[in-house]
């Protein structure tokens, strides 16, 4: 608390007219005048490294702006600023790209749905929909019968728009090419099987030696934020599941626990065992299947079928309580939707002893072998200070020696009662991304073990009124996902409909560093770092 | 001459649309075709149906229930879906798994169109069929049929592997009633079939009458 007042006296120093609101978890209100000058004293003098969440926001009468969630990896301060521009038609405000790496994705983002100019965001185009899309589909004004169904071949910008500020207050419109004449492009994706999923590079090549990687998002943007935006709060929950949907369980859970945090309920010891033993299931899950592709990607055949005959355990086990295989529906806003089935404890235990010894198969068949140790040692290296500054999270970051357990840092359910190991490895290379899941398996396995015995009795669901209001105010919970941090931002008005619900996407900080991993590698390792990176493209896209 | 569209791994009895493939079977016959040719077409649409090769297309979800089925414990090799194909070049089938958005649907047209013919559309899961959870979305197609020409829906979110499997099922015996030589079932020729195909999908409002709010 001492630590927030403080930030407070040092904010309010840059300018006073920054003011604290406290509606729901409370937030900077920021001038964008002194915003830059901010956010500099947060990234340089506060130590605040890691861009959680940036979300663009269109406030209706106060504008368009952004709100930014800091957090201090050294101490675990946590601090969310906002600033806003009045001028709708022209809104803009100051980039903050160069201090955290990961606001040039999220950036274009907020310009690609609100049409916020960000100075000095040296590449300001659009990031998932069509360069050719008239307007920007998250205000609030957006008209939906601007963009019909288009058939035409999009044909994307070689260049990127940039602006800058002159000195008497107006803007400039730069552009740059972003590749050179005589650069050799090639394109891989929308359609390729190892870009696992609909994700496109633009990659420049010198012999096979890649020089520069443009990723091309949103061939699977489904607009679930705006959808969530008409839906009650019950129906947004849907959602979830279908966007990371190796961590359909995870997400799910970061919404209602956000929701339940918004309403002040606090749920039952039972409810928080059983949420605590699905996630951990799903993850083993999600690993499995990453390890799966992983091999398949690199020729591993038999490895996909290993891990498909393993997960398919997990699936069973899922399937009888939730009755679902992969989108599971499972959490509801104060509960489960279901109670476990008698036989969930023996069966989870049965697969606990059937799965320790077979990890030692992958190990056997995958880990050990000369060719994958090849490609994976070495290759696709990622810097801690990158993975923070990209918040790249998840197992990516842990390989790179970042200790980001969001189960570890802001323990939720019963994380902070169970004993486990984080898993911090220190190369970056794409063979510590492996193992690093690897040994998650175990550690998942472990926590699963230490709750299965004594799930205590109790409500699977508590007593929530059938129509759910929100006060108002904002709030943000996130949860440790199959891939890094899933956190879930939702502002209400009061009503029985979210104003705004942002998912923090796991995967767009991984994507968002290809460009800096892959540089100077063969193309060929290109594989095995999207591979290890692990993203599930309708997750970034969302 | 009765054409034989059984699946050896299903009994005729059990599949849900048999009228629809009744129909196929008469119009087939009330075309006519003399008896070589007709002996030949059965020879050729029989092997034909039992090596679909599918494209490697998976925009989401339903995707990975696609790789299920693909692995051991459904593995759809059994039935003749041997190798999925990377290249749309060499594929005879797209299983559209997965939602189809508006970036996306000139893409999926051109993978279309780069297929040689004879070539089929599977619809897998709410999404490909009609938008599915997503259909009120500004980004989302609603409904693959609106692009392209589909053989078989196979509804769900995502489908069961089963279900996929019976999908599968029923685009081999729609492979089997059609005949292969003298140009496609329809007894017109293959430029009018073409332009019908276009005109079809690019007609079709009565998809607009149903509304699917409220989720699962
Ligand atoms: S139908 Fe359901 S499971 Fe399939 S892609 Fe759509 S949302 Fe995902």
């Amino acid at each position: 608390m001492d630590n927030k007042i403080d930030i407070k006296a040092r904010i309010a120093a840059i300018d006073p007219a920054a003011v604290w609101s406290d509606a729901g978890d409370g937030m900077f209100r920021i001038p964008v005048s002194s915003f830059r000058e901010t956010a500099e004293m947060l990234r340089k003098e506060a130590g605040f490294d890691f861009l959680r969440s940036l979300t663009g926001m269109d406030w209706g009468e106060e504008g368009l702006g952004c709100v930014y969630h800091l957090e201090n990896t050294s101490t675990g301060g946590t601090i969310t600023v906002s600033t806003a521009d009045k001028d709708r038609e022209n809104a803009a405000l100051p980039s903050v790209q160069d201090l955290w790496k990961g606001a040039n994705f999220n950036e274009r983002e907020a310009y690609d749905f609100f049409g916020i100019k960000f100075i000095g965001h040296p590449d300001l185009r659009r990031l998932f929909l069509r360069d050719d899309w008239k307007g920007h589909p998250l205000r609030k004004d957006y008209d939906m019968a601007l963009n019909p169904l288009n058939m035409k071949n999009e044909v994307s910008d070689d260049d990127a728009p940039s602006y800058e500020m002159t000195p008497d207050g107006s803007y400039i419109l730069k552009r740059h090419p972003l590749f050179e004449e005589e650069e050799y492009v090639i394109n891989i994706g929308p359609q390729h099987p190892a870009t696992h999923g609909v994700l496109r590079f633009q990659v420049s090549l010198e012999g096979e030696t890649i020089k520069k990687i443009d990723a091309h998002c949103g061939y699977i943007h489904r607009g679930i934020e705006k959808l969530c935006e008409s839906s009650t709060y019950p129906q947004t929950l849907g959602f979830t599941d279908r966007l990371d949907y190796l961590g359909a369980m995870q997400n799910r859970h970061a919404l209602c626990m956000c929701i339940e945090k918004a309403m002040g309920l606090e749920v039952s010891e039972r409810i928080q065992y059983i949420r605590t033993i699905m996630d951990e299931l799903q993850r083993i899950d999600s690993h499995l299947l990453f390890t799966s592709c992983l091999a398949q990607d690199m020729g591993a055949l038999e490895v996909f079928f290993l891990g498909f005959r393993d997960r398919e355990k997990v699936l069973d086990i899922l399937e009888e309580t939730t009755g679902g295989r992969l989108i599971q529906t499972y959490n509801t806003i104060g509960g489960v939707q279901a109670d476990i089935h008698p036989d969930f404890v023996r069966k989870v235990k049965e697969f606990i002893s059937y799965m320790r010894p077979k990890l030692k198969e992958y190990h056997e068949i995958f880990t050990g072998n000369v060719i994958a140790r090849e490609r994976l040692i070495g290759t696709g290296k990622l810097s801690r200070e990158d993975a923070i500054s990209f918040g790249a999270t998840g197992g990516t970051g842990r390989a790179s020696g970042w200790a980001c357990d969001v189960r570890k840092r802001h323990p939720y359910a019963m994380y902070g009662k169970v004993d486990f190991e984080e898993i911090v490895l220190g190369n970056g290379d794409c063979f510590d991304r492996y193992m690093v899941r690897m040994k998650e398996i175990e550690q998942s396995m472990n926590i699963i073990a230490q709750l299965i015995d004594n799930i205590p009795e109790g409500e699977y669901q508590m007593k929530v009124k059938p129509l759910i209001k929100l006060p108002e105010g904002s709030w943000y919970s996130a949860v440790e996902g199959s891939r890094g941090e899933f956190g879930v931002f939702i502002e209400s008005r009061g009503d029985r409909y979210p104003y705004r619900v942002k998912f923090r996407s796991t995967g767009l900080p991984l994507v968002s560093c290809v460009d800096t991993i892959a540089r100077n590698v063969k193309i060929a390792d290109l594989i095995a770092i999207g591979g290890t990176l692990d993203y599930v493209i309708p997750d970034i896209d969302r | 001459m009765k054409r034989n569209v059984n699946i050896k791994s299903m009994k005729y009895e059990d599949f849900n649309d048999n009228e629809y493939i009744e129909n196929m079977l008469r119009e087939l016959r009330e075309n006519g075709t003399n008896v070589i040719v007709g002996c030949l077409d059965e020879v050729i649409e029989w092997g034909r149906s039992n090596s679909l090769w599918p494209l490697t297309f998976a925009t989401s979800c339903c995707g990975i229930e696609f790789m299920a089925i693909g692995a051991a414990r459904y593995d759809f090799a059994r039935f003749g879906f041997e190798v999925a194909r990377s290249s749309p070049r060499q594929a005879d089938f797209i299983m559209v798994a997965g939602t189809i958005t508006h970036k996306m649907a000139p893409v999926l047209k051109r993978l279309y169109d780069q297929m040689a013919d004879p070539k089929y559309v599977v619809a897998t899961g709410g999404c490909a069929i009609s938008g599915g959870p997503f259909k009120k979305s500004y980004h989302v197609v609603d409904g693959v049929d609106k692009i392209i020409p589909v053989d078989v829906y196979i509804p769900g979110c995502p489908p069961r592997p089963e279900a996929m499997l019976y999908g599968l099922m029923q685009l081999q015996r729609k492979v089997k009633a059609e005949r292969f030589l003298g140009g496609l079932n329809k007894g017109i020729s293959e430029k009018e079939y073409e332009r019908q195909m276009r005109a079809d999908t690019n007609t079709a409002e009565d998809y607009k009458e149903y509304d699917e709010s409220g989720l699962a």
